[in-house]
């Protein structure tokens, strides 16, 4: 069964029961496997108290995202940024098991022979910083996402200094 | 140092450092991050308890017992947790991150599951599909949970 989603998003969920299907989607949507294959029908919050409590009490904090900027044409964040990078430490702190995961990104100038190596130098030079600052080497990976994922959608080719920028998951 | 020895040595050094950075890492899937009660995994043949900052690989397989519980994030961000009496396992797990392009599937052979699922999902509808006994669940990118009974 679908649960309510935290973004309110539309997503779905397809059951394959042989050759029966039945594609699930909103609030609650649900499916039982029948012989005659999945009958769907609308589940509650109570049904899923009681068929899922334990396992959603189970459930990992969700990851947090922080974004930092760097200066133009620096390997030097913003101050503002600098500021941020307090929060991914106080973010560390409150969990159990922190892993953090460091993704660079760039704009959409050049050709991803270009970027994917770029990006990943960007989310290289933040994770030295952060293993510098504490973070044990096996509890953090870097990598590079090129232009693949722009923050603000330009036509490729266009600079954007918003584009630039390493996304850390605290998880 | 000789200028010609630190020339065979300095490739060396870089040789080495990737060997122990990410390369490290590459079979590690997930993490465990909440166990409650009775879990283990299952590896290679081998069963043991599963412990909170376990990292997980392929094929692993994970049981609660009747009072267990466990929490498990995916390199990929995707959140499974798994009820009492449960069995899990990571059959498929092999993500790209730079596309966030691959393939996640999970089995719940029985028990209680719930998902949030992560980027891969997010890139390209059909990467993540749970299997149970009876059915497969192909997931669009959403938070849902499934259960099988015995």
């Amino acid at each position: 069964m679908l649960l309510p989603e935290k973004d309110g998003k539309d997503t779905a969920v397809v059951v394959k029961q042989r050759d029966a299907e039945a594609t699930l989607s909103g609030p609650y949507a649900a499916a039982k496997l029948t012989t005659a294959g999945p009958q769907a029908y609308r589940s509650s919050e109570d049904e899923v108290k009681v068929l899922f409590g334990a396992a959603m009490a189970a459930r990992p904090e969700r990851p947090t995202e922080f974004t930092l900027y760097f200066i133009e044409g620096k390997n030097e964040l913003t101050d503002e940024s600098k500021q941020i990078v307090k929060d991914v430490f106080a973010e560390i702190a409150k969990r159990p098991v922190p892993d953090v995961v460091v993704i660079g990104h760039t704009d959409a100038v050049g050709t991803h022979q270009v970027n994917d190596p770029l990006s990943k130098q960007r989310a290289e030079f933040i994770r030295t910083g952060l293993i510098e600052s504490g973070i044990a080497p096996e509890n953090i990976i870097a990598f590079g996402r090129g232009k693949r994922e722009l923050f603000v959608l330009t036509e490729d080719g266009v600079a954007h200094p918003r584009n630039r920028r390493v996304v850390i998951f605290v998880r | 140092m000789t200028r010609l020895a630190r020339g065979l040595l300095y490739p060396l050094i870089a040789a080495l450092a990737v060997l122990v950075g990410p390369s490290a890492s590459a079979a590690e899937i997930g993490q465990i991050k909440i166990a409650k009660g009775e879990v283990t995994i299952e590896r290679k043949g081998e069963t043991t308890p599963a412990k909170v900052g376990t990292r997980l690989e392929t094929a692993d397989v994970l049981r609660t017992g009747a009072d267990g519980s466990i929490g498990i994030t995916m390199a990929d961000n995707s959140l499974l947790s798994a009820g009492p009496n449960s069995i899990l396992s990571l059959d498929k797990f092999d993500y790209d991150p730079t596309t966030n392009q691959g393939k996640f599937d999970a089995r719940l052979q029985k028990g209680s599951l719930a998902v949030i699922s992560g980027r891969m999902a997010k890139q390209s509808p059909d990467a993540m599909t749970v299997r149970t006994p009876s059915a497969i669940l192909g997931v669009r990118g959403t938070e849902f949970a499934v259960s099988v009974n015995d």
